[in-house]
């Protein structure tokens, strides 16, 4: 008979058994037997973020970067509701997030204790799923169910809330070896007739398109994705969820598609016949309206492993459910064994088309401009990293244009805030990479405005030596809002100015950082190679850019994917 | 069109709020919803009338599958099916509307359950339009109170949803 353990004593020793080996959190009363037990054992490391916000984010970059669950632990009440936004965000982008919440004792809940909140009912919407852990004996295999349900089917996160008294109770401790839910089970394997007619299709088409999102990234299935469109000569476009689950270097790739996308990714995803979507959701910014993605006449063949964006927002006529990896890998296997081969001829004569297409150059902009253009930066920086950092981003201009310049080749290196568009997500999410990726490249692509969402982190950054090189394209506007106010509302700038801004340098050596000030595009390059060298230190660039440079091409809200503005 | 939903979910508390969350997030109607275990007390099953297009309808089932706690689900529209609401109606019955309403009652083959010198009340089972239907009979001013407990329904003959 094993001793009986307490259940912060439980909850640590299931972190162990998952192999968690680094975790995001904030202590507070309701979690304070959790940090005890933490403080007593060390095969767990914990970081002490500034804000419940940035343990969430941090947590999520974590498991972007490593395909490992990441881990966040805060205390009830306001622990909780400043969690709420990086829960969200990893719940609109499909990450793997386990989330601990410290709850007020069982016998205080419903009695507006102090730090009371409803954990379990604010944060219903925006999580896989959640618990709330009335007895100490149901602790262990809660906790068990919540990291299964977490990294498998559509991963996302969910949470376990613990009332401080389930922590001083005591069970017994048996860590489930595995755990099955009769309400739970996600499909992995295709269809194999779904499949047949896909290939069917696939060796029909004259125009073909693939178009991969996020859920090749999450499926580790760049690889299979790679052979599947190498070998049949065909076109690919990501999402910007997507970018690096097929190299950006290779002449098959058109580049990101969607509201900024490229003119060739775009024009290509309206003409083709037959579009092979893979993990991906035809979400609002990828299609525009959908409507007038119906008008063009194609077979759609839609691989994702969750049925429910199947058919959401565009009708398709091959779906098929099952994870990206085992699908495309039956995929392969059938197109090798298959007599037939795409057809030669109209293929040339699709791909004459796109080069067309891409003679546009729709991402050009002025090399020679005296003042810092923003697109320039971002190339500098791919030079110089070699296309090989990791590269986070906040939300904005300066998002589109990380997307746009600098060429992933492989999965899990751009991390960014897709779906839910959280400003403030860059630099956490940056800590949680380094953390993952000790030996790593790290950059966090920013903006003066985002950057300040979650500036406190700096400090956490000094605490734990993490050598982010922040590069902050300083245009003193919310850029992103300020090209709306130009195009769609009159050049009224309503509240898009930034003004009072700190001095980025002061700020960070404040911290203990390195700052640097570049005003000069014939500095940048000096700058972050300068950055790079100081291998064991944060560096914080802040490039004063161009105030009015625009990211093109664009699709307009409402608008066709043909329907481009371009520079 | 009017869509009866019908599903098995873990008796688990918090479990009805995650639908009833879904339909309020997704914007999604809910013309009624019944739930209570079933001879498994482990699992509680739940009917849901809904009103939308097959497009959207496809969507609240696979939305509604994908809730953790719900073991299985099924559209009773997609087959035969039958449906019962149960009506409680309390009524105003003074002189000569106490015959006409026991007549009434009889027709639409329900009973009376309680009695005063001044009301009935009377429980009625059958289709959400047969209630309906008999509302429409009676003297709408003589109506002082309904409940309705919202549709429930099974799959006809060998047609079962179980675990």
């Amino acid at each position: 008979m094993n001793a009986e353990l307490t259940g912060a004593e439980i909850t640590i020793r299931c972190l162990q058994e998952e192999g968690v080996q680094c975790i995001f959190g904030y202590p507070g009363g309701a979690v304070l037997f959790i940090y005890d037990e933490l403080f007593k054992q060390d095969k767990v490391r914990h970081i002490l973020v500034r804000h419940e916000q940035a343990a969430i984010h941090a947590a999520d970059g974590y498991a972007r970067s490593s395909d490992k669950v990441g881990v966040a632990l805060v205390t009830s009440g306001p622990g909780v509701t400043n969690a709420v936004t990086g829960i969200a965000t990893a719940y609109m982008d499909s990450i793997p997030l386990v989330i601990i919440s410290g709850q007020v004792p069982t016998g205080a809940i419903g009695l507006d204790a102090f730090q009371e909140v409803d954990t379990v009912g604010i944060t219903r919407p925006c999580v896989k799923h959640n618990f709330l852990v009335k007895d100490v004996s149901e602790l262990a295999v809660t906790i068990k169910k919540a990291f299964y349900i977490a990294s498998t089917g559509r991963p996302g996160p969910v949470l376990v809330d613990i009332p401080k008294d389930v922590t001083q109770q005591q069970a017994q401790f048996v860590y489930p070896g595995k755990v099955t839910m009769r309400s739970y089970n996600p499909v992995i394997k295709g269809n194999s007739r779904q499949i047949k007619k896909a290939a069917e299709l696939i060796l029909d088409a004259k125009r073909p398109m693939i178009y991969a999102g996020g859920g090749v990234i999450l499926s580790d299935a760049a690889e299979q994705l790679t052979e599947l469109a190498r070998m049949l000569n065909f076109p690919c476009t990501n999402t910007l969820m997507g970018l690096g689950g097929f190299p950006a270097t290779d002449k098959q790739s058109l580049g990101m598609l969607g509201m900024h996308g490229t003119y060739e990714a775009n024009m290509a995803m309206q003409y083709c016949d037959v579009l092979i979507a893979v993990g991906a959701r035809f979400d609002d910014r990828v299609i525009g309206n959908p409507k007038h993605f119906s008008n063009e006449n194609r077979k759609i063949i839609h691989i994702d492993i969750d049925p429910s964006s199947i058919s959401k927002r565009v009708k398709v006529d091959v779906p098929i459910v099952g994870d990206v990896l085992d699908v495309l890998k039956e995929l392969i296997k059938l197109l090798k064994t298959e007599k037939k081969k795409p057809e030669l001829p109209s293929l040339k004569e699709w791909w004459k088309q796109i080069d067309l297409w891409r003679e546009r150059d729709c991402l050009r902009f002025d090399r020679d401009s005296k003042i810092i253009k923003p697109q320039m930066v971002i190339e500098k920086l791919y030079q110089i990293t070699k296309g090989d950092a990791f590269i986070t981003s906040d939300v904005g201009q300066h998002q589109m244009w990380a997307a746009q310049f600098y060429k992933f080749d492989k999965p899990r290196r751009w991390i960014n805030s897709g779906g839910l568009g959280t400003m403030g997500f860059g630099m956490p999410a940056a800590m949680g990479v380094q953390l993952a990726n000790p030996k790593g490249k790290v950059a966090c692509i920013t903006g003066e405005a985002s950057i300040q969402m979650c500036i406190q982190e700096l400090s956490t950054c000094k605490q734990y030596r993490l050598p982010l090189k922040i590069v902050n394209l300083n245009n003193r506007y919310m850029g992103m809002v300020r090209q709306w106010q130009e195009f769609f509302h009159g050049n009224r700038y309503a509240e898009s100015y930034m003004n009072a801004l700190p001095d980025f340098v002061k700020l960070s050596e404040s911290y203990g950082h390195v700052g640097m000030k570049i005003e000069h595009p014939e500095d940048v390059e000096g700058a972050l190679k300068e950055a790079f060298k100081l291998k064991d230190q944060l560096v914080f660039l802040d490039f004063i850019t161009d105030q009015t440079e625009n990211v093109f091409p664009m699709v307009p809200g409402g608008k066709g994917l043909s329907e481009m503005i371009l520079v | 069109m009017r869509h009866i939903i019908s599903l098995l979910m873990e008796n688990e508390s918090g479990a009805l709020s995650r639908v009833a969350g879904l339909f309020s997030a997704r914007g999604y109607n809910i013309e009624s919803l019944t739930v209570a275990p079933t001879e498994d007390p482990t699992l509680s099953r739940m009917t849901l009338v809904t009103i939308g297009s097959d497009e959207v309808v496809e969507q609240v089932t696979k939305q509604l599958n994908k809730l953790i706690e719900v073991v299985k689900i099924i559209d009773l529209n997609e087959g035969d099916h039958i449906e019962r609401e149960l009506m409680l109606v309390k009524v105003r019955a003074i002189g000569v509307e106490r015959d006409e309403m026991m007549r009434l009652t009889e027709i639409f083959r329900g009973s009376i359950i309680d009695v005063t010198n001044k009301s009935y009340t009377i429980e009625l089972t059958g289709t959400s339009s047969k209630l309906d239907a008999f509302l429409e009979s009676i003297d709408r001013s003589a109506v002082l109170e309904t409940v309705r407990t919202g549709a429930c329904g099974i799959g006809r003959g060998e047609w079962v949803l179980r675990v």
